[in-house]
């Protein structure tokens, strides 16, 4: 966890460096900009890590490796792709839950999948794809990203 | 005033509730405490620089330019500016689909749109950074590397469904309505 923070801070003042060299102007709209992004999303951020604590709290970690484990196999997998392809949660939320389901005994497979359908796949959001696309564009679109996430979370359970 | 308690009293409830756990030893209220105020400082000591770098991004990138250069024509440097052009995107899966409007009425191809579509989901650079962040670099590469080709893979399977089948991305402005309703 430690040296891909660090990463991420070299990576950012390297490029804030760099922006700031050919550009000040844009530097500090793109910073004005950030702030206003981050001031948005912090009320949602910290509210979702509460509750994710509260319910960390309520499940032991047996239940979680029970259920979310490597012992889950395909029952884990596919129920983690329904709950992803129906939640409409932004990605970035469910990270710091995620990271802390893996520290609790998930395994890379499921979270993996959850993640993948989650981005994926929006069955919540159908009708309004639907409009934009026609409804079987937007029925066969889904499907086939249905079933590349659960490749995607197969894979990366392999892997990792 | 409101607006203020809509966005903070929930978590100013939580702050009275961790408080009162520890001013009366309530064990579970205590662990609940521990673990998010953990969560809390692993946030802190990434996120700032992410939205950071998000912030520069949009004052960098002129979308428009990607544009042009998706058509049918456009071969694999299509396909490649398709994948760069979603990365450097922000926001839910819905926001791409007004997206998706301009680049077809563009003419970008239907291949290239479904590519697009399929990375704007799954590789947005400030997405990205908080998954390095949380789940370690090794798992975005990993995710990354296999959903790429996969969404290629979409895209000409897209291309070759609808290829007979007068394929038509309808005016966001005209179904307003319901995204209003959203």
């Amino acid at each position: 966890m430690l040296p891909n923070t660090i990463a991420l801070w070299i990576i950012g003042i390297l490029s804030l460096l760099l922006s700031y060299y050919f550009d000040k102007e844009k530097t500090k709209k793109g910073i004005k900009k950030g702030i206003k992004i981050f001031k948005g999303l912090f009320s949602p951020f910290v509210s979702i890590m509460i509750i994710a604590s509260l319910l960390l709290a309520l499940v032991s970690p047996e239940i979680i490796e029970q259920y979310l484990g490597r012992e889950s196999g395909f029952f884990g997998v596919i129920l983690s792709a329904f709950i992803g392809s129906i939640a409409l949660i932004p990605a970035f939320i469910v990270y710091p839950i995620a990271s802390e389901l893996l520290k609790r005994g998930a395994s890379y497979m499921v979270i993996a999948t959850f993640i993948t359908t989650l981005l994926m796949v929006g069955i919540i959001t159908f009708p309004l794809e639907s409009k934009y696309f026609g409804k079987k564009v937007a029925v066969v679109r889904n499907i086939l990203n249905f079933f590349a996430a659960i490749i995607i979370g197969i894979a990366i359970g392999a892997i990792l | 005033m409101r607006k203020y308690i809509k966005e903070y009293g929930f978590i100013c409830v939580f702050i009275l509730f961790a408080i009162f756990s520890y001013a009366y030893s309530y064990n579970f209220g205590i662990n609940v405490t521990k673990s998010f105020l953990y969560m809390f400082i692993e946030m802190i000591t990434f996120i700032p620089i992410v939205f950071i770098l998000v912030g520069l991004l949009d004052a960098w990138i002129p979308s428009q330019k990607f544009q042009k250069y998706m058509g049918p024509e456009s071969g694999i440097k299509g396909t490649l500016l398709s994948v760069i052009f979603s990365m450097f995107q922000a926001g839910p899966l819905y926001g791409a689909f007004p997206i998706v409007y301009i680049l077809y009425k563009k003419g970008a191809s239907i291949k290239n749109i479904f590519i697009f579509l399929g990375c704007f989901s799954a590789l947005k650079i400030p997405m990205l950074s908080i998954e390095i962040g949380y789940l370690g670099v090794e798992f975005t590469l990993a995710r990354t590397a296999i959903a790429v080709p996969l969404f290629i893979g979409i895209g000409y399977a897209m291309e070759y469904y609808l290829k007979d089948k007068n394929f038509k991305i309808t005016d966001p402005t005209e179904i307003k309505s319901l995204t209003d309703n959203i």
